[in-house]
C-alpha cells in the first residue's frame, strides 16, 4: 500500500507575516499619533490658551492685550499647515518689554500637533489601499487564483528581445531622465531587471544610457543581479550602462546619435519623460526598431502611442514588474490596486449622482452633506 | 547581504518619508533622508564623470566610428570643469574682497556664464526645435484614416487644431448665435474640457493608485526586481 503524506499548505508564509507586521506597525504608529491629536484637541477646547493667560493676568490690563496677541501667535504657530518660520500674525506692541512678555506667557513653548489633520483623507486612503493590498497578497499566497488581463506590451517583451538576438543587434533601454527619487525611475529599473534577465538568457546585448549618475549605479546593480540570476554573470559588462549628462537635450543628442549609428533592434523607454519622448520614439521609428514605452507622464503618452509599437499607459507601467514576475504576492498587489480603483469609481459615481440631484433639488440638505463628504474624501 | 541592506534602507527611508508627511514631529526625518540622498547623488556624480571619461577615452583609443566627437566631448568637459572649479573671469564677492574664489559662477560676464549663455542654451534650443519636425511626422502617421477610430482621431484633432488658430474663427465665425456651440473655437474648448479632461483624469487616478501599489510593493519588500530579483 502506498502511503502519501499530504503536506499542509501554509497560508501564512514568511512574506505574508512580514507584510502584515509592517502594515500593522504603520497603522499603530499613525493611530497613536491620531489618538494623541484627538486628546490634544479636547484639552485645547477645555482650556484655551487665551483664557489661561487672561485669568493669570487679570490685574494688569495693559499686559492683557499683549498676552492675547502672543497667545494668538502661539496658536498660529501650532496650526498644522502654518510654516514654523512664518511671521507672527499680529505685531506685538512695541511698548511691551521682553521682561513683560516673558512674565505674561509662562509657558510659551510652541507645541506641534502629532498628526496633520489636513491630510486625514489622504491618510485614510493610504490605510485603505494598504489594507486592500495586504489582504490581496495574503489571499494570493493562500492559493486563490488571480486573473490578470493580458497586457499586449508586456507580452511583446520576450519577442522584442528575441528579435534583437536574431538580428544580432543590441537592445536600447532608456530609464527616463529623472533621478532615483522619482517613482517612475524606480518602476523603470524594475522593468530593466526583467528585460536584462531575458536579454541574458537570450545572450543579447543591452545598452542603458542614463541621465543621472545615481541611476547609472542603480542600473548597473540591477543588470548585474539579473545576469547573475540568469546564470550568465560572465556576460555582464558595466561599460554598457553609461552616464551621459544631466542636461536634458545633451542626453537626447547622445542617445539619438547612438541610435542612428548603432541601429538597435529593440528600444525600451521606461521612466519619466518630457519633451524628448517624441524625439526618441520618432528616431526609433525611423531606424525600424521595435519600440515599447511606458510612462506616467500623461502629457507624453500621446507621443508614445503615436510613434511606438506598444505603450504601457499609466497604471500598466507600474503593474509591469508584477505582471512579468508572475509571483502570486506581486499579482496580489495588482488586485489590491484594482480594489482601490473600484472604490474610487463608486465614490465618483455617487458624487456625480449627488451633484445631479442637487442641481435638480438644491434644497436637499442630505445630498449637500453627502456631496461635501465625498469632496472631502476625494480631496476636493 | 548585498540585497538585504539596500532593501531595508529603502523600507526605512520610505516609511520615514511617508510618516514625515502625516506627523509634523517627524517632518525632519524626511529632510534627513532627502539630505542623505543628495550626498549619495553627489558622490555618484563623481562616478558618472568617471564613466563618461572612460567611455570616450576607450572610444578614442579604439578609433571607433565618430571618435572625433569624443575629443570634442572630453575637451568641452575638461574646459568647463576647469572654468567652473577655478572660477575663471569671476571677481571676488564684494563682501569678501580678500577671498579670490568668493564670487559666484553665475555672475554676469563670467566665463562659465558665457559658456552657458552662448553655447549650451543655443545647442539646447536647436535640439528642442527638432521637435517641431518630429511632431509633424508623427501626426502624419497617426492621422491616417485607416479605420473608424483613426477617422475619429483625425476629425477631433482637426477640430482642436483649427479651433485654436485664427483659421477656426475665419471658417466658422459667421455661424449665427443660436449655433455658436458649433463654432470651431467653442467645439475645441468643449473637446478639451469634457472628453480630454475625463480621459486624463481616468489615467491620473490609475497612475496614483499604481504609484501607491508600487510604493507598497517596494516598502513591503515584495518587489525586489530593482535589486535584480530573487530572494534576499
Amino acid at each position: 500500500m502506498r502511503i502519501t503524506h499530504k503536506v499542509p499548505r501554509r497560508i501564512f508564509t514568511n512574506q505574508s507575516w512580514k507584510c502584515i507586521a509592517t502594515f500593522l506597525c504603520m497603522a499603530m504608529c499613525c493611530t497613536r499619533a491620531f489618538a494623541f491629536e484627538i486628546s490634544g484637541a479636547i484639552s485645547e477646547s477645555v482650556a484655551p490658551v487665551t483664557q489661561i493667560v487672561t485669568a493669570q493676568n487679570a490685574s494688569a490690563p495693559e499686559h492683557v492685550a499683549t498676552q492675547n496677541i502672543l497667545a494668538k501667535n502661539v496658536l498660529a504657530r501650532n496650526a498644522p499647515a502654518q510654516d514654523t518660520n512664518a511671521p507672527l500674525v499680529e505685531p506685538v506692541n512695541a511698548a511691551a518689554t521682553p521682561a513683560a512678555i516673558s512674565a505674561a506667557i509662562p509657558d510659551a513653548t510652541p507645541v506641534r500637533p502629532l498628526f496633520n489633520r489636513e491630510k486625514t483623507a489622504l491618510f485614510l486612503w493610504i490605510v485603505f489601499i494598504g489594507a486592500a493590498v495586504t489582504v490581496s497578497v495574503w489571499l494570493a499566497k493562500s492559493g486563490r487564483p488571480i486573473k490578470i488581463r493580458r497586457i499586449a506590451a508586456l507580452e511583446a517583451v520576450d519577442n522584442a528581445v528575441g528579435r534583437a538576438t536574431e538580428m544580432g543587434r543590441s537592445i536600447l533601454f532608456v530609464p527616463g531622465i529623472q533621478d532615483m527619487d522619482n517613482i517612475q525611475t524606480v518602476a523603470g529599473l524594475t522593468m530593466l531587471g526583467r528585460v536584462a534577465k531575458t536579454a541574458a538568457e537570450y545572450d543579447a546585448t543591452i545598452q542603458v544610457p542614463t541621465c543621472r549618475s545615481l541611476v547609472m549605479e542603480a542600473a548597473r546593480d540591477t543588470v548585474r543581479a539579473s545576469y547573475l540570476s540568469a546564470g550568465r554573470a560572465d556576460g555582464f559588462s558595466a561599460d554598457r550602462i553609461t552616464y551621459i549628462t544631466d542636461d536634458q537635450f545633451g542626453y537626447v543628442a547622445n542617445v539619438v546619435g547612438s541610435m542612428v549609428r548603432e541601429k538597435p533592434a529593440t528600444c525600451f523607454y521606461m521612466g519619466c519623460f518630457y519633451a524628448e519622448s517624441l524625439i526618441f520614439s520618432e528616431t526609433g521609428n525611423a531606424i525600424g526598431a521595435i519600440q515599447i514605452a511606458g510612462t506616467a507622464e500623461s502629457s507624453q503618452l500621446p507621443f508614445f502611442v503615436a510613434a511606438c509599437d506598444y505603450t504601457l499607459i499609466g497604471e500598466e507601467f507600474f503593474a509591469a514588474s508584477a505582471y512579468l514576475s508572475g509571483e502570486p504576492a506581486q499579482l496580489g498587489t495588482l488586485r489590491g490596486q484594482d480594489i482601490g480603483k473600484f472604490a474610487v469609481g463608486v465614490l465618483i459615481t455617487l458624487g456625480v449622482l449627488a451633484a445631479t440631484i442637487l442641481a435638480v433639488a438644491p434644497s436637499s440638505a442630505v445630498i449637500s452633506a453627502l456631496l461635501y463628504g465625498l469632496q472631502k474624501v476625494l480631496g476636493g | 547581504m548585498k540585497r538585504i541592506i539596500p532593501m531595508w534602507i529603502a523600507i526605512i527611508g520610505g516609511f520615514a518619508m511617508m510618516l514625515s508627511s502625516f506627523i509634523p514631529l517627524a517632518e525632519s526625518w524626511g529632510e534627513v533622508f532627502a539630505n542623505v540622498f543628495n550626498v549619495v547623488a553627489a558622490i555618484a556624480f563623481v562616478l558618472g564623470a568617471g564613466s563618461l571619461a572612460k567611455q570616450h577615452l576607450e572610444k578614442l583609443s579604439r578609433r571607433d566610428a565618430g571618435w572625433g566627437y569624443s575629443i570634442i566631448t572630453l575637451g568641452s568637459f575638461i574646459v568647463t570643469l576647469l572654468i567652473g572649479m577655478f572660477k575663471i573671469g569671476i571677481h571676488p564677492n564684494p563682501n569678501f574682497p580678500q577671498a579670490a574664489y568668493s564670487g559666484s559662477n553665475n555672475t554676469e560676464g563670467s566665463a562659465w556664464s558665457w559658456i552657458y549663455e552662448y553655447m549650451i542654451t543655443p545647442l539646447t534650443s536647436t535640439m528642442f526645435a527638432l521637435l517641431a519636425f518630429f511632431v509633424a511626422s508623427a501626426a502624419f502617421r497617426a492621422f491616417r484614416a485607416k479605420n473608424t477610430e483613426a477617422i475619429l482621431l483625425l476629425v477631433t484633432a482637426f477640430i482642436v487644431l483649427l479651433g485654436r488658430t485664427f483659421a477656426g474663427v475665419v471658417l466658422t465665425g459667421w455661424f449665427p448665435e443660436w449655433a455658436s456651440g458649433l463654432r470651431l473655437e467653442n467645439l475645441s474648448i468643449y473637446v478639451m474640457q469634457v472628453f480630454n479632461t475625463a480621459g486624463n483624469r481616468a489615467i491620473m487616478i490609475g497612475i496614483a493608485l499604481g504609484v501607491a501599489a508600487t510604493g507598497l510593493r517596494i516598502l513591503f519588500g515584495i518587489d525586489r526586481s530593482w535589486l535584480g530579483g530573487g530572494d534576499a
